[in-house]
């Protein structure tokens, strides 16, 4: 662990994502010049290419990792650094899945890819409808340009801020519980289809859950975090045979052991999680975001 | 008048017409025909009560009586005359009011600070009747056209402005953020985000300002106008035309009708988000 923060050697390529969170933390709104602190020490480096996926109890800021990831909000201290330059800010090189998708109800499915694409600007209207034409197919949807987002499934309109996040093809996608709001089935046959445009993608991702299962399932490496505050509790490399994505995979024996040391590693934090801590409200260490984030995820 | 009908119906497809879309409008035209029921039914009973001399025909003359004052107002002119008076102060006024309070709306709604600072003050002008300011309006404006006009901006600005309001602020945060992630700039989110979101709340502000427009409009021209409706309406009824009188509140009526279905027809649509989407 204590290479961490060492700084890289001279000549060695640099992480796709080096990320360290010293310190962030939240004023407190009820108690003048108080403060929350949301994460600390924090460091995470992601090569190229690389299926990371971070689990954590609920509240133990994970969405506020992505948003840090994301550019949409600045540790109180620490850096983070995109192929070694210090970035600050969103941009284009990342892409973010929401678990709510996030569409824009006004336009229609292959309006709404587009409308990333006129964010990055440079194309035509025909080029900007030919990628994102092309991206729907990428994603299962052709026949469904014309559709409205509310004229869709849960899973379609997943798969349609799916599609808008890859066509403009970032480096990094970053997805907080993409499927979080879906059935079981829709969920696995995602979580599948995910797997398959990464293998042929090869983009590096960050992904975001609370359930043990699909972290396993999906990262190469699963970052356990604790709560309270946020830290990388340890770092699992899951080594499960990916290459047939038609192969059950949930049902190898590796899959339960490392879903097991997941779990046990998790035990005491969800408990932790759960237990009262004051009666008082202000003393809720939950940031006001991530309190009605877990309220309407319930 | 089946077997023509058939016929048609063989007619239409051979060029290309489903049945199933003509049956579609066949639905349409039953459904229309319920709809408009109680109405018909309104008029069959203010034709039927001053016949069967149920009451008295003088006061309240039958709807025929009224109908046959109308086109003899419209064959002269007058109706056309009074129709275009109250419109043109109406549709300034409607026009005034869209131009101040949307921008304003707008930024009002965006700016929590300003939002903050500004709600009581709104909150007093908008329980402030329009018809109490009449008076105020006449004393600052005179009698003439300029007063008329300006009430009605007063009483549209208000429901606009207030549903502008609530449509900003009630954009999706998550979708903004989404735009932020995209690093789109401040403009591009206003105009490709806030805007769009805002456009079906804007669009219910729209038609109240029109109801309360036509409402208070009449009102201002009984005071004093020597044109529009509600002059035609108080002069009618002081000279005693009574069918003249029912034919302005009958004119007025339909005007109202007629305006409130062309906005909520223009709102369903875009609500329905069928915006045409802005490619900037």
């Amino acid at each position: 662990m204590s290479t961490i923060f060492a700084s890289p050697t001279p000549g060695s390529v640099p992480p796709k994502i080096a990320l360290r969170i010293d310190r962030h933390a939240f004023p407190l709104r009820d108690v003048p010049g108080g403060e929350f602190v949301a994460m600390s020490g924090v460091a995470i480096d992601v090569p190229a290419g690389e299926f990371l996926t971070i689990v954590g109890p609920s509240g133990c800021g994970k969405t506020t990792l992505l948003e840090i990831l994301a550019g949409l909000a600045t540790p109180t201290a620490g850096s983070l650094r995109i192929d070694g330059q210090e970035v600050s800010g969103p941009s284009l090189s990342r892409g973010i899945v929401f678990q709510q998708y996030a569409l824009l109800p006004w336009r229609t499915a292959l309006a709404n890819v587009e409308f990333s694409l006129e964010a990055a600007g440079g194309l035509s209207r025909r080029e900007r409808r030919d990628k994102a034409q092309a991206a729907l197919e990428l994603v299962g949807l052709k026949g469904f340009e014309e559709r409205f987002p509310h004229e869709l499934s849960g899973g379609m309109k997943q798969r349609v801020a799916i599609a808008r996040s890859l066509v403009y093809e970032p480096d990094i996608l970053l997805m907080d519980e993409p499927f979080g709001a879906l059935d079981a089935q829709t969920r696995e046959l995602l979580q599948q289809e995910l797997l398959s445009l990464w293998q042929r993608t090869r983009t590096t991702v960050v992904f975001i859950t609370h359930s043990i299962d699909e972290a396993v399932y999906l990262g190469q490496r699963v970052a356990v975090m604790t709560s309270r505050p946020g830290r990388i509790k340890a770092m699992v490399d899951v080594d499960l045979p990916r290459a047939d994505l038609d192969a059950d995979i949930r049902s190898h024996p590796d899959f339960a052991r490392y879903r097991h040391e997941i779990w046990d590693l998790m035990r005491g934090e969800i408990a932790r999680a759960r237990a009262p801590v004051a009666p008082t409200f202000w003393s809720d260490p939950t940031p006001p975001r991530e309190r009605s984030q877990t309220a309407t995820a319930n | 008048m089946s077997i023509i009908a058939t016929d048609e119906d063989r007619g239409r497809l051979a060029a290309g017409i489903s049945a199933a879309r003509l049956s579609g409008w066949l639905g349409t035209l039953r459904g229309l025909a319920w709809k408009s029921a109680s109405l018909v039914a309104v008029f069959a009973l203010w034709e039927a009560l001053p016949r069967l001399g149920l009451v008295d025909r003088v006061w309240f003359p039958p709807f025929t009586q009224v109908l046959g004052v109308i086109v003899q107002m419209l064959r002269s002119g007058e109706l056309q005359n009074h129709i275009a008076g109250s419109l043109i102060r109406s549709v300034i006024g409607f026009g005034l009011a869209v131009s101040l309070a949307v921008p304003l709306g707008l930024v009002i709604g965006w700016y929590a600070r300003v939002r903050d600072f500004l709600t009581s003050a709104l909150e007093f002008f908008r329980n402030t009747s329009a018809l109490a300011l009449l008076p105020v309006f006449i004393l600052f404006l005179g009698i003439g056209e300029a007063s008329k006009i300006g009430i009605v901006t007063f009483a549209c600005f208000f429901p606009i402005l207030l549903n502008t309001i609530s449509g900003v602020k009630s954009v999706d945060p998550l979708l903004i953020k989404s735009a932020r992630s995209l690093a789109l700039p401040a403009p591009s989110i206003f105009t490709k985000i806030i805007l769009p979101s805002a456009v079906p709340s804007v669009f219910t502000g729209f038609r109240l300002a029109a109801q309360s427009s036509i409402l208070v409009l009449i009102a201002a021209e009984m005071v004093g106008a020597t044109r529009g409706l509600g002059y035609l309406i108080n002069y009618a009824q002081f000279n005693f035309l009574i069918p003249k009188m029912y034919a302005g509140i009958l004119t007025i009526a339909l005007i109202g009708l007629a305006v409130n279905q062309l906005l909520v027809t223009a709102e369903r649509r875009l609500s329905r988000w069928r915006v045409p989407t802005s490619n900037a």
